[in-house]
């Protein structure tokens, strides 16, 4: 028994000095199994939450191609999570038992979405800059040492930089559009920049979990790497959108070869985090009560199934 | 329109897309405009409410499949409101967004209030039958342009059909409480049903450019009946609700939509998006 897991650990280790990739079934320490456990299921349920602020402007989209973009995009919103909840199952815990995490508060989502999407030019600035910086987090996972993870990261790349570009797209019209759609534009980029440049994480001083996670190169960088890596890419975006970002200390410093940038709100950060922004309440609120509303539409599906097998019926489809 | 390049742009190879209808320059005549429209109304209608369960279903298979049934709505009525707006040099969105409620030509079917799943998949089943059968026709409508929306959106139209009687057979043979909700959802909705059928203007006037609602009738409703008793269901008792006609007797329930619909558009005319 010892030697098992002893060669376990061993091959587990030559995976990851290999740059390799650790399977379902192979060995794997259980702090690892737990962190990716949390990282996915966390990573699945801020897809799941996200959707809320954006498909609260579907109804409301102001043309009909705008309208088609946005469903397609929260619609693809919770494939991810599914893709997601799929990786995470197979470490072993079921996605009723993760989606109870969320509804009982166990588990954290992404606290950006606890912002509300209070106008059209919020939905261009989600996808630009929340969706951004999601990108800029999320192509390192693509090497991700776990196998399901690093793959459904490939998949969800791909579609969450279409996403970033119809954000940007949004804005850009806007930008271009009449003084108010102008406003519009630079408000939405005002109250997004900093929250979406706090989505990387506490500075890594204060980021204590995240060392054992590159070690384990699940992460492959730090989150202020991460975060510098953001703003490079944004300053000369917005500039091309013609609109400002809201920080005077932001100023290219030749010496770094990068932008410097100013301090963030750490004690908005982690009031957020605790429950404190505008839509936490709301937020969980709705997805309770979805998932209570849906419960009779669940168990009938369940009876049905065992009730029925599925191919007596499908003779009826397409009479 | 857009300055850079548009995102819902397809590949060659797609039959059709709104783009394309507006770049035949085909132009439309007033009376299959008028036609074009009741269409085009009745699939955005739906897609506005379908829209609204995207982030609030059952499950998150629904989240997906109603989101894209809405879309695919979303772009009939695309099609089907760009190909109307060449009789009047008007766009898809000037008229899905500058038209009031009496303009609109929607059935009442399509914009009674979502409820719950048991009657928003009461009215898939019925609507999704009811479209399948017509653009099975509309496919070999004299109008080329016509004929090539409906060849496109039965394909999808098809799968709605799949989604609604997948979900009748479990919720109607599942619990006690989903076939009652079920039952209530086609209790509620059935007076709009008759409306589906009716030969309003200008349908006399397009021959075999439109296809008769009236002819649709039987096949439609033979295969409605049929799907409600494999279900378990009781083909509801209850007669046409008067006012049913498309042109301006519409439900209460209409205002309500456009005026969510419209309201951003309408407070920046002449912008683009």
């Amino acid at each position: 028994m010892t030697d098992q897991v002893h060669s376990g650990q061993e091959y587990f280790e030559h995976l990851i000095d290999q740059d390799s990739r650790v399977e379902p079934r192979d060995w794997m320490p259980d702090a690892y199994r737990k962190t990716l456990v949390r990282q996915v299921s966390q990573h699945a349920h801020s897809e799941i939450i996200g959707m809320q602020p954006e498909a609260n402007w579907i109804s409301r989209a102001p043309s009909l191609k705008r309208k088609a973009i946005l469903m397609a995009k929260v619609q693809d919103e919770a494939g991810h999570g599914l893709y997601l909840y799929s990786a995470a199952e197979t470490l072993g815990t079921p996605r009723d038992e993760l989606n109870q995490q969320l509804l009982d508060g166990r588990a954290k989502y992404s606290s950006i979405f606890n912002y509300p999407a209070r106008t059209w030019a919020d939905i261009g600035a989600i996808g630009w800059l929340v969706d951004g910086a999601a990108i800029c987090n999320q192509v390192p996972l693509c090497r991700a040492s776990y196998g399901p993870y690093g793959r459904a990261m490939v998949r969800i790349c791909k579609e969450e930089s279409f996403h970033q570009r119809q954000g940007w797209e949004i804005l850009y019209e806007l930008s271009h559009g009449t003084e108010a759609q102008h406003q519009m534009a630079q408000d939405a980029v005002d109250r997004f920049y900093g929250p979406a440049l706090q989505m990387f994480g506490p500075p890594d001083a204060d980021s204590p979990n995240s060392q054992q996670s590159m070690a384990w190169k699940i992460k492959r960088f730090s989150n202020d790497d991460l975060r510098q890596r953001f703003v490079d890419m944004i300053v000369p975006q917005a500039e091309a959108l013609g609109l400002t970002l809201p920080d005077p200390d932001l100023a290219w410093n030749e010496e770094r070869g990068h932008y410097d940038y100013g301090e963030l709100d750490w004690d908005e950060f982690f009031a957020v985090l605790k429950g404190q922004g505008p839509c936490n309440k709301q937020r969980m609120q709705r997805r309770r009560e979805a998932h209570r509303e849906g419960q009779w539409v669940r168990e009938a599906a369940a009876a049905y199934a065992a009730k029925t097998s599925r191919t007596a019926t499908s003779a009826l489809i397409g009479a | 329109m857009a300055s850079t390049e548009s995102a819902t742009t397809q590949s060659a190879g797609t039959a059709i897309t709104p783009e394309d209808i507006a770049a035949r320059g085909v132009k439309a005549d007033e009376d299959i405009a008028r036609y074009a429209l009741m269409l085009g109304d009745d699939s955005l209608i739906l897609a506005q409410r379908l829209g609204h369960w995207i982030s609030r279903a059952p499950e998150l298979e629904e989240d997906v499949a109603l989101g894209n049934i809405a879309l695919d709505l979303l772009g009939h009525a695309r099609f089907f409101l760009t190909y109307a707006g060449t009789a009047w040099d008007r766009s898809e969105d000037d008229l899905a967004y500058f038209r009031d409620e009496e303009q609109f030509r929607s059935c009442r079917l399509v914009e009674q209030e979502n409820g719950d799943f048991g009657r928003t998949i009461a009215r898939q089943l019925i609507f999704s039958y009811y479209q399948y059968e017509l653009y099975r026709r509309l496919a070999n409508s004299s109008d080329a342009t016509l004929a090539a929306i409906a060849a496109k959106a039965l394909k999808e139209v098809q799968y709605h059909q799949d989604h609604a009687t997948q979900w009748s057979l479990r919720l109607g043979h599942g619990t006690e409480e989903s076939a009652r909700r079920l039952q209530e959802g086609f209790d509620v909705l059935w007076p709009y049903v008759g409306e589906l059928f009716e030969d309003v203007e200008p349908i006399a006037a397009l021959g075999n450019r439109a296809v008769a609602p009236s002819s649709l009738r039987e096949d439609t409703m033979g295969r409605i009946v049929s799907a409600l008793e494999e279900a378990g269901m009781t083909v509801p008792d209850a007669k046409p609700a008067y006012g049913s006609d498309r042109t301006g007797r519409f439900s209460e329930q209409r205002g309500y939509i456009l005026a969510e619909m419209q309201v951003l558009a309408r407070q920046h005319p002449g912008a683009t998006w």
